[in-house]
């Protein structure tokens, strides 16, 4: 039986404020447990929440990020459930006046196709405190440094049809928080995470199957392996002739395997209602002006100018685009370079690679736009072979040197491309190799031809000390062999 | 010197009559000779008082005194005290030291204050006899030769009675449903609730956050405006609290009430009242209109609603407020958890008085699914109609007046075993939270020996002119003057 497979996101998104939703405290990551604890975040008697403004205008900011309507009227409600890190024994979220209401962002899939994935709302709430498992001798470490932080909830519309859209959704979203500075996008560290909400149906079916949430994934590699098996399951399932149980599972990325965490039945009775400490608060037009005065150009305006002003392709400007970071790296290097088709390369591909290998961010790489710009500029223009520029990279990259010229100089990187000096190279070199230029020239298949043509340029790139330029050298053979 | 009003003992420590230590002294004397037979302290902070008046005094001397500065007076246990034990009258809370000030608490401290002690409560303010407190049941300075112990009202039960009996000439109180109005009449002194947001609620531990306003309790109408004064503005810290300027609510109270518009609820003025209450309230009306008042009856249609609807609503919000207390970072926690849900159970069950249990599951069960709407939504509709009713009042009337309880105060264990009778209690006064009006209870005569108060309705942060109503009262009557025994 063929299967269409239905997904739906809902996404925690970490605000980058300051201070914490409801209270004074700090939000910084990585300190000592409860140290980020306030006498409200610990939920003491008597305390109060007080809105902090930021999150409304980060959430703000947002909701004009994904063409949304803003909720005039936002109003908070009280989530009810007991549990030890989350101290008031209710969480303080939005119901039904989310600040951020129906909205859009479009996804680029890999075969060239684009989607359109529904935003059905988002709401502000705050996040829960750490319980921690090891180190306690069989109890839990409560850390409540975490407990208020302000979060917004965003979720979609089940118009996800694959792993990889979800993934291409997820990434954008991504994209996009970090791009606006509502969010440092670190996963890692928990600042976004994703709840997924899968179903099958027979293929081309209207009616929605039974959905199952798997909860909590923090990286784009356990979202899709998640997706992968999840989807697996269930068809295993429906195609032995079962039924779905609407459930919140538990997915291990390591042992690639889930666990049901609990039923619909077993589900709390949240009891909700709207939070008596917190007055409705009214979004004005001025309000969302102060949100809107600070969201910097986004991830698709980026890309389409990137195409319009680099001439740059659609899924290179893509890449580029997507991380404000990168792009900026890319833009400081399209401008000391020549060549910007060459600089995306370069960005992509060399600096990428080595970013990724040393688990660099973009601000922690030890060379600039402009350095790397202007050692594109000597590609471009011929003073440098690639393999040259390689070294000159790599020099910079280690700090052994400012810019490519000074590297280029004291590293005798320069490319000969006096036709002369190379001429009587190639003349030298095809003299020792009387053999192979017989069975050059006997040879009709040009293909086998060009494959032969690179057994001479390894001697010639020796012969000058991998300073020739090889265009040049494959000119004069082309030239020399022909007779 | 404890017979003295607030206004009166500012004046003997100005003028230099008596010092702060002495006067400090002579109350924490009094309260360690004669609190054995009403219970109205939990904890008494004598060290720490005697450290305050002497710096009081020094502050006195040194020039820069306010009119509290030196004057002795207690706070309700619902409020936090920095370094002193607050329990809201808990088992829960027995061992609770708040490292923070309630806005109130500070307030009071700033102006130089002297805190006696915390006074006794209904547990969580729930209650109206203060028979719910883990410490024990309050008796009410009146009555005391009759045939029972009689309750001082509640949840403020141990403020009023510690004013009545002259342990403190003035306490700090909150009112959910009738908290400081109830406790206040049956106690024979003077009580005010104040609009909703007007004074702050932070530190002051929740029963109902839409409901909970903290007020004031003392002898005469002027020291209530006096407390008010320290006690109302905007906190930065409650996003609940109005924004709006406090005037001084003494530089009022002397204006004349010619003209004053006066309606008598007639939904207030029914069977359930008793005669002799009525009579009592009505001659106090006619005080009034001798002063130039005028009088005519007016209606709240949804005033028959407006306990049931106080049912749903308090204990709803009562249900989250109170998840806090699990064991997990402070109060109370049950001996040697098994597991996570056994520390949950038995702490809340060991921790918790079964009237407080018992709101807990009525507000648990209003917000459950499938039955929210046909319970806290209805309730908050109704809420609204009864706020529209005051609305409508006061576009006729400057004040509205009535008892402030069906019956002056019962025997203590008259109404334990009936919750439903004890709610009745405060059926005059329960409509007032609803709307978020401010509110009095004045002295205004005997029923058995046993004091009747009066209600006195003000529009929305109207308080100025409820003080000046009250205190032009009592300059023509001596019912707040009486003294029990």
């Amino acid at each position: 039986m063929q299967w269409d497979i239905v997904i739906g996101l809902e996404i925690h998104v970490q605000l980058a404020t300051k201070t914490k939703i409801f209270s004074g405290s700090s939000t910084a990551f990585g300190a000592e447990p409860n140290t980020q604890a306030s006498a409200v975040d610990l939920a003491m008697p008597g305390t109060l929440p007080v809105p902090n403004e930021q999150a409304f205008r980060y959430a703000v900011m947002f909701g004009l990020a994904v063409n949304a309507e803003i909720g005039r009227r936002s109003v908070f409600d009280r989530k009810n459930y007991f549990y030890p890190d989350l101290p008031k024994g209710y969480q303080t979220t939005q119901l039904d006046h989310p600040i951020v209401g129906p909205g859009f962002v479009d996804i680029d899939l890999a075969d060239g196709r684009s989607k359109r994935v529904r935003i059905h709302h988002a709401h502000l709430e705050e996040d829960a405190g750490k319980s921690l498992h090891e180190d306690f001798h069989g109890m839990t470490g409560i850390d409540l440094n975490r407990a208020g932080t302000p979060l917004i909830e965003i979720v979609t519309e089940p118009d996800m049809n694959s792993a990889e859209e979800a993934v291409a959704f997820a990434k954008k979203l991504h994209s996009l928080v970090s791009s606006i500075g509502i969010c440092d996008g670190d996963m890692s560290q928990g600042s976004l995470r994703f709840d997924v909400n899968i179903s099958l149906k027979p293929k081309g079916s209207d009616e929605l199957g039974t959905r199952t949430e798997t909860k909590n994934l923090n990286s784009f590699r356990f979202m899709e392996q998640a997706i992968a098996h999840e989807v697996e399951r269930q068809m295993d399932i429906l195609e032995d002739g079962g039924r779905i149980i609407q459930e919140t599972r538990l997915y291990n990325g390591d042992r690639d395997e889930s666990r049901s965490m609990r039923s619909k039945e077993e589900a709390n009775d949240y009891r909700y209602f709207p939070c008596p400490d917190l007055l409705p608060v009214e979004i004005d037009d001025a309000f969302i002006e102060s949100a809107r005065v600070l969201l910097p150009e986004l991830p698709d305006d980026r890309k389409a100018r990137f195409k319009e002003q680099f001439g740059l392709n659609d899924y290179d400007a893509g890449l580029l685009s997507a991380d404000a970071r990168l792009a900026g790296f890319f833009e400081e290097t399209a401008s000391h370079g020549k060549d910007p088709k060459l600089a995306a390369n370069w960005v992509l591909g060399e600096f990428s690679a080595r970013l990724n290998a040393e688990d660099k961010t973009v601000t922690q790489a030890p060379i600039t736009g402009t350095q790397l710009g202007q050692l594109v500029t000597r590609i471009a223009d011929n003073t440098v072979s690639s393999s040259g520029a390689k070294k000159v990279f790599e020099a910079l990259w280690n700090g052994e040197g400012d810019n490519a010229d000074a590297i280029i100089e004291s590293q005798g990187l320069k490319q000969v491309s006096d036709t002369g000096a190379l001429e009587q190279m190639v003349d030298e070199v095809l003299a020792n190799m009387p053999d192979q230029v017989a069975q050059y020239q006997q040879e009709t298949d040009p293909k086998k031809q060009k494959k032969m043509l690179g057994g001479f340029m390894g001697p010639l790139m020796k012969a000058s000390r991998g300073q020739g330029n090889p265009k040049l050298f494959n000119e004069i053979l082309l030239k020399k062999l022909k007779g | 010197m404890h017979n003295k009003s607030v206004a009166e003992l500012s004046r003997q420590l100005e003028g230099g009559k008596i010092s702060s230590v002495e006067l400090t002294r002579e109350f924490l004397d009094r309260i360690k000779a004669e609190d054995s037979q009403y219970n109205s302290f939990i904890t008494i902070t004598e060290d720490q008082a005697m450290a305050d008046a002497k710096a009081a005094d020094e502050q006195r001397a040194a020039g820069n005194a306010s009119p509290w500065t030196g004057v002795p007076f207690a706070h309700k246990d619902i409020f936090c005290t920095n370094g002193v034990t607050t329990t809201a009258g808990s088992k829960m809370l027995a061992n609770f030291v708040p490292p923070y000030d309630a806005t109130v608490a500070a307030n009071f401290r700033t102006a130089g204050a002297v805190c006696l002690g915390k006074t006794n409560m209904d547990e969580f303010a729930m209650g109206s006899s203060n028979e719910s407190s883990f410490y024990g049941p309050v008796t009410n300075p009146w009555g005391l030769s009759g045939s029972g112990k009689r309750v001082p009202g509640g949840s403020s039960g141990g403020s009023a009675a510690a004013v009545a009996a002259r342990l403190v000439p003035a306490a700090t109180a909150t009112d959910t449903g009738g908290s400081i109005r109830q406790p206040a009449a049956l106690c024979g002194i003077t009580g005010l609730k104040p609009t909703y947001g007007r004074v702050s609620r932070y530190g002051m531990i929740a029963f109902a956050s839409s409901l909970d306003q903290g007020g004031t309790m003392a002898r005469t109408a002027e020291d209530n405006a006096l407390m008010l004064n320290i006690m109302a503005g905007f906190d930065p810290k409650d996003s609940t609290s109005a924004d709006r300027a406090v005037p001084d609510y003494t530089a009022t109270l002397n204006e004349p009430l010619k003209g004053l518009r006066i309606g008598l609820p007639k939904e207030y003025f029914s069977d359930q009242l008793s005669p002799a209450m009525e009579e009592q309230v009505r001659n106090a009306v006619r005080e009034y209109e001798k002063l130039g008042a005028t009088v005519k009856e007016v209606s709240l249609p949804h005033a028959n609603l407006a306990i049931a609807a106080y049912y749903v609503i308090a204990p709803a919000e009562a249900s989250a407020n109170l998840s806090r207390f699990d064991g997990v970072r402070y109060g109370y926690r049950c001996e040697d958890p098994q597991d996570l849900s056994d520390l949950y159970t038995r702490t809340r069950a060991e921790g918790f008085g079964s009237e407080v249990k018992r709101r807990i599951l009525v507000g648990t069960y209003a917000l459950s699914a499938g039955y929210f709407d046909a319970y806290y939504l209805k309730a908050q509709k109704v809420r609204r109609l009864i706020q529209q009713d005051f609305i409508n009042a006061f576009k006729d009337v400057d004040v509205l007046m009535s008892p402030v309880s069906p019956s002056p105060a019962f025997v203590q264990g008259e109404k334990t075993s009936d919750p439903v009778t004890m709610y009745l209690e405060d059926i005059f006064t329960i409509a007032v939270n609803l709307a978020g009006v401010p509110a009095m209870s004045v002295p205004a005569g005997f029923v058995d020996g046993l004091p009747v108060g009066l209600q006195i309705i003000g529009n929305y942060f109207d308080e100025a002119r409820l003080l000046n109503t009250a205190h032009q009262f009592q300059q023509v009557t001596d019912w707040h003057q009486k003294l029990p025994q």
